[in-house]
């Protein structure tokens, strides 16, 4: 076979692997929205879910998905800025910033049942929480941390020396710089970075099975006062996420509308997850031409 | 003056305990299962070699039928073959396609695949799971008999889920190389194949390493979607049409339902560690794949 032959065969087979790819992902997406959507309305993005009839919905879950991803954020978004400009601004080639290196490789590869059974043992057993959103949003963190550690140093490495040189020769201390100048100009891109991995965040589920729970207790959402148990907004009462309920439906369920619960839920989270993808890029751009069209 | 002295300094230290933390957090993480995990053989006394080598799982039986044992070949079998037949078809495919992105497609089709890649890594991992559930297991049912839930379509789902891994990493790593050799290999009448076979796949060859490693790491510690379709027996498969279990779901289907302080709790708290010796164990091929690839 001349070289020009086995080329050409070549090109072919690289154009069939992208296809395939394409195809697949085709397939995945035109499978979730087309059973998905029949099975999405008004009612059931609102209603508690049933656990025996027909007719349930996912309010509840939708609603603990979201307090949970805020929660998480809320730990983890200070503490990841903060290592990540550590390690952009200060550690240089440190004892402490390999460590650091070391340890995120190793949360970011550590199996996510693996977080969910260490947030067991500390934040469910040892503090005394049990099942809790509190629990779950902690050991979202775990899960978390890693990525946004990443997000900001490069965020941050992103920023032009120029700016960060001219500051610091007008007598602006290196804090002051970090504060005033580098993390604005690095905000369009930490902001993309923060909602892709809230994207991540929402959509994960094994972490939680042992943490926030397989289940939530009835919830009356009239009620704001965060010490009680039936208000959605306390922070120590178990709650079963949209990724979760997904698995549970199918692996446990009991209720003969079972497909359409998945079918809805699994929609409902892909369209979140990739809202948050799309939202993050579009957002970023946006704020990017705010910050230097001015 | 003294004040702004003060912030610059509490700014480092403030910023410097932030990173500590994420140090300590990942000890605390290796000491808190490590301890949990080895209680199976200190305070149940089990063998390590009964463990990891046998495959007799009867946590439930009384001392009187010869149990409770604790054998967990089956699982580690089963985790073991998904991953590498997973990445036996990722593997190829990732490479083909992150080549293809780089050095072959159009502007149009690096604008199209490098979305599509990011959509198919954003795709929950429950979602991949509830697809193979009710679109895969069934074809594979009909086409194959036998009960759909299999090995096979485990391998299938997580060579999807890792694909976009695979991807993204060796797109990096084929960007990076230098554009000289290409152009080299080019000048000495190489054809577009020669040049990628020859001169760019060895030269990433780290890097693409990697890729793959980091893939492995992706299936073997996977839960919830490859729980969803094997099938979960506590058997060794003989074909990859087989019902079968893997470490992680075990853990994921026993873990609620044992007692702390059992055996049987305290076995699968083992497995749990051992997901975890075995992602250290990635990070160090890892690591000592691009060491060797820099020099």
């Amino acid at each position: 076979m001349d070289a020009k032959l086995k080329n050409n065969l070549a090109t072919i087979t690289f154009w069939v692997g992208a296809g395939l790819v394409m195809l697949i992902l085709g397939t995945l997406l035109g499978y979730i929205f087309y059973h998905g959507l029949k099975s999405i309305d008004w009612q059931f993005i609102t209603a508690p879910p049933e656990t025996v009839r027909a007719g349930g919905g996912i309010g509840p879950q939708i609603f603990n998905s979201f307090y949970i991803l805020f929660l998480t954020m809320m730990i983890s978004i200070p503490i990841g800025l903060l290592a990540g400009i550590y390690l952009a601004e200060y550690a240089g080639r440190s004892q402490l910033a390999e460590g650091v290196r070391i340890a995120i490789e190793t949360l970011t590869s550590l199996p996510s049942i693996v977080v969910g059974l260490f947030g067991l043992l500390v934040f469910v057993n040892a503090t005394g929480w049990g099942y809790s959103i509190m629990s779950g949003a902690l050991a979202l963190t775990v899960f978390n941390l890693p990525f946004l550690v990443r997000v900001s140093e490069e965020s941050i490495r992103g920023v032009s020396r120029e700016l960060v040189e001219g500051s610091l020769a007008l007598g602006a201390t290196h804090w002051e710089t970090i504060w005033r100048i580098i993390v604005p100009c690095a905000f369009p891109s930490l902001i993309t970075g923060i909602i892709i991995t809230s994207g991540r965040v929402f959509g994960e589920a094994a972490a939680l099975l042992y943490t926030a729970g397989m289940s939530s207790p009835p919830l009356d959402f009239s009620n704001w006062n965060i010490f009680s148990p039936t208000s959605p907004l306390n922070p120590f009462r178990p709650a079963e996420t949209l990724a979760v309920h997904i698995w549970k439906v199918n692996s446990e369920g009991l209720i003969p509308d079972l497909r359409r619960v998945a079918d809805g839920s699994a929609a409902i989270l892909v369209l979140v997850v990739l809202s948050f993808n799309f939202g993050a890029r579009w957002l970023g751009r946006l704020i990017q031409k705010r910050l230097t069209a001015v | 003056m003294k004040k702004r002295l003060f912030y610059d300094k509490a700014g480092h230290g403030v910023t410097m305990l932030c990173a500590a933390f994420v140090i300590i957090l990942t000890i605390s993480i290796i000491y808190y299962i490590g301890s949990k995990g080895l209680s199976t053989f200190f305070s149940n006394e089990v063998s390590l070699w009964e463990f990891l080598f046998s495959d007799q799982w009867r946590p439930d039986r009384s001392p009187g039928e010869g149990g409770p044992q604790v054998g967990s070949l089956a699982f580690i079998i089963g985790s073991i073959s998904v991953t590498l037949l997973s990445v036996a078809i990722s593997a190829p495919l990732g490479v083909i396609v992150a080549v293809f992105i780089v050095e072959i497609a159009p502007g149009w089709g690096q604008r199209l695949l490098q979305p599509a890649v990011e959509l198919l890594a954003g795709i929950p991992s429950v979602v991949y799971g509830y697809i193979g559930l009710s679109l895969l297991v069934p074809v594979i049912r009909s086409l194959f008999g036998g009960g759909g839930f299999s090995m096979m379509a485990g391998f299938l789902v997580l060579s999807i889920m890792i694909l976009p891994t695979i991807i993204s990493v060796s797109t990096d790593t084929l960007r990076a190389q230098p554009v000289e050799w290409k152009h080299a290999s080019y000048a000495l009448g190489a054809t577009r194949w020669q040049t990628i076979r020859m001169a760019i796949i060895p030269a990433a060859r780290s890097g693409l390493i990697t890729a793959v490693v980091l893939g492995m790491a992706r299936a073997f510690g996977e839960a919830l979607a490859v729980q969803m379709v094997i099938g979960n027996t506590r058997e060794i498969p003989t074909s990859i049409l087989s019902p079968i279990m893997t470490l992680t779901s075990a853990i994921t289907m026993d873990m609620g339902a044992t007692v702390q302080g059992s055996i049987w709790n305290s076995a699968l708290w083992s497995m749990g560690l051992l997901l975890l010796l075995m992602s250290l164990f990635f990070i160090m091929i890892v690591r000592c794949v691009v060491r060797r690839g820099a020099v």
